[in-house]
């Protein structure tokens, strides 16, 4: 997993609510075997028209967001299917961070596994911020995960909170599936416990 | 001892560590497969050339992508799909987890193959790379979907690294009124929590009205924890649990079988334990429900009519606009009159014996209304055997609809069972997202005995009218 620890980019404004796991990657495009070259896709049906061309009006189509790094989005976003392709699309794409008010939680976990960092923050910052964002390619946003905090275009500076555990993972760019094996022998010991405890599982 | 609740209990008793800051890993008892959600986690096996820990623990069933019709044994079509199905045979094979590939009678989706073979037991941590995993809460099991990195990671260590979620419960007091279904309960606790209520909590239902459900009717109560945005939901087994669990396949036997139902009943919400959030509805107060817009939340009793963009507060506004618009609906109109060409019976939430029994009392000896295309799809290849024997499957299609093989089919339209464009759409499915069922179709959700009343009328209908 690439590590995360400074991002500094423009951030793309979606202020839409509940923005879902269909919205982010059409279950059209589910049908990989691989994690990668989603990017194409990322909102595809309200990035392209039925014909495959470019909506104008879409954010991410707009010249100032066409590199964006950053979602600053609605409530809920991320809401539906348990779908990793939906992170798996925003990074290949090139987006790092996400900002709202709420996740649905399949998806806030699913984007610390992928170097993704997701933001929560109160309705009042995720406001400033997506007036910021809507200011386009000149209003750049930094963010710092080791200090924690947000530098807006204006240098506004807003704190944000993270688990202490997956934001080590995130800045060290660790794999959760490597330190759990260090637990094997905890896994075993349970495992023998629970057999004798509960033979019918 | 502190009163602990049902959701405490399960977990404390699959804790295989806890860390400093909370972190804990829990134990798994069950990890079920699709074909979607994990070929990355089985490349990464091979490639950090790891084994599958516990493959007899590990359940693999093809179902999002597999063709419904009955020509399917010739081969899928669609080059991708193949691609999937092919690759979660071979990797079934390679690791060695349970398989039942496209051709076996018992073959279905993943969540009604898990009850159904007793492989979900109460008491249980139940995983999948699936959202809809929330349906095995109805045996009293913890049961919640993962993303493909937990999958491998599962795969890998029999393990997840999981935050524990807080308590939330719902109570439903109460008798359903005549022509309210479980569908119905689901569909509105989501109308009043929205899709972000549960968010962060897992969800125990209670009261006499989820008590007085049949093990189906619990299932679809708990497959739509998840559109409420809950981590899970759950329902205390009771003697309808241990009666429906007794005698399947990989339930447990003799001796097994009284020390697990001994273990079993000690699995509830102890009397004065506490809940971070409550929410009591009378079932009295819930009427056949329908979706109107496109997100889970925008559900109203199919008494109500088409809402305005400006009943509506803050971001909800615009989301309303955009779902008027996608959906094609006045404001002011009522649901009544919203004209249906498509009728979906089946998936997860609604596709069991059951579910085809209501359809069959509401459509027996009439026909469906012309030029509507209707089609049921069984959940599992034995719901489709039992349909048959019970005359069910005859009934539906004399009525005209189409009988099919088991999938997920038309619920995320992955196959090639999908909407047109334009095309509307009452569904027994759980989710109504734009293009869930194809690409600008148009989807309400609704209780199979709603979706069978569409069909006979072709528009939106109270089934107590009919
Ligand atoms: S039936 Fe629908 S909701 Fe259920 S597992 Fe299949 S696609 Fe998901």
């Amino acid at each position: 997993m690439e590590k995360f620890t400074k991002v500094t980019g423009v951030a793309a404004p979606m202020p839409l609510i509940n923005i879902d796991t269909d919205m982010i990657i059409p279950k059209l495009f589910l049908k990989t075997i691989k994690r990668s070259g989603l990017g194409k896709n990322l909102f595809d049906e309200m990035r392209f028209d039925g014909a495959g061309n470019e909506i104008a009006d879409f954010v991410l189509n707009k010249p100032a967001y066409r590199n964006a790094q950053i979602i600053v989005a609605g409530d809920n976003f991320g809401c539906g299917s348990s779908r990793e392709h939906a992170p798996w699309a925003l990074l290949d794409f090139g987006i790092r961070v996400v900002i709202s008010t709420s996740f649905a939680d399949i998806f806030y976990s699913n984007c610390f596994k992928n170097g993704i960092l997701p933001i929560i923050l109160p309705q009042e910052d995720v406001g400033k911020l997506m007036d910021d964002a809507e200011r386009g390619a000149n209003a750049v946003i930094s963010i710092d995960l080791e200090s924690q905090t947000i530098i807006g275009p204006d240098g506004g500076e807003i704190s944000f909170e993270v688990d202490a555990f997956k934001k080590h993972c995130l800045i060290n760019g660790l794999d959760d599936i490597g330190l759990t094996m260090q637990k094997s022998d905890k896994i075993a010991a349970f495992e023998a416990k629970n057999t004798a405890r509960m033979p019918w599982i | 001892m502190t009163a602990t609740t049902l959701y405490d209990k399960i977990w404390n008793a699959h804790l295989v560590s806890i860390d400093k800051d909370g972190t804990s890993l829990l134990y798994i008892d069950r990890h079920l497969v699709h074909e979607v959600t994990s070929p990355q986690a089985f490349e990464g096996l091979r490639k950090a050339n790891r084994p599958v820990r516990a493959p007899e623990k590990t359940i693999a069933v093809p179902d999002h992508n597999v063709p419904t019709t009955l020509d399917r044994l010739n081969g899928v079509e669609n080059e991708e799909s193949r691609i999937q199905l092919d690759a979660l045979e071979k990797n079934a094979l390679d690791f060695g987890v349970h398989y039942y590939p496209v051709d076996d009678i018992r073959q279905g989706i993943v969540h009604i193959v898990g009850p159904e073979q007793g492989w979900t037991l109460p008491g249980m941590t139940v995983v999948c790379g699936d959202s809809h995993t929330a349906t095995h809460g109805a045996f009293g099991s913890l049961a919640h979907g993962i993303g493909t990195s937990e999958v491998e990671h599962v795969l890998a260590t029999q393990t997840l690294i999981q935050a524990k979620s807080k308590n939330m419960r719902v109570e439903i007091t109460g008798k359903l009124q005549p022509g309210v279904t479980a569908k119905d309960i689901t569909m509105h606790v989501i109308g009043q929590t929205g899709t972000a209520g549960g968010t962060g909590h897992v969800i125990e239902y209670c009261g006499e009205a989820i008590r007085d459900l049949s093990m189906e009717g619990r299932m679809t109560v708990c497959n739509m924890a998840i559109e409420g945005g809950a981590r899970a939901g759950l329902i205390a087994p009771d003697q309808k649990t241990f009666d429906y669990v007794m005698g399947r396949p990989h339930a447990p036997k003799g001796a097994a079988w009284e020390a697990a139902l001994a273990y079993w009943k000690t699995l509830f919400t102890d009397e004065d334990a506490v809940f971070d959030k409550v929410l009591t509805i009378r079932a009295e107060d819930i009427e056949p429900s329908v979706t109107w817009g496109t997100s889970p939340e925008d559900v109203l009793p199919i008494t109500g009519t088409v809402p305005y963009a400006s009943d509506f507060k803050g971001g909800k506004v615009e989301a309303a606009q955009r779902a008027l618009d996608y959906m094609g609906l006045k404001p002011g109109m009522k649901l009544t009159d919203i004209k249906i060409d498509t009728v979906f019976i089946g998936s997860c939430t609604n596709g069991r014996i059951e579910d085809f029994r209501e359809v069959a009392k509401v459509v027996k000896g009439k026909k469906i209304k012309e030029g509507m295309r209707a089609m049921v799809v069984p959940g599992s290849g034995l719901v489709r055997a039992q349909a048959e024997e019970e005359g069910i499957a005859q009934i539906l299609q004399d009525a005209g609809f189409e009988w099919r093989l088991a999938g997920c089919s038309m619920c995320l339209a992955m196959n090639p069972d999908q909407l047109e464009p334009g095309e509307r759409c009452a569904a027994t499915s759980n989710r109504n997202f734009e293009g869930r069922q194809g690409r600008g179709g148009r989807t309400h959700l609704v209780s199979p005995a709603m979706a069978a009343a569409a069909a006979l009328t072709g528009h939106l209908t109270d089934i107590r009218d009919l």
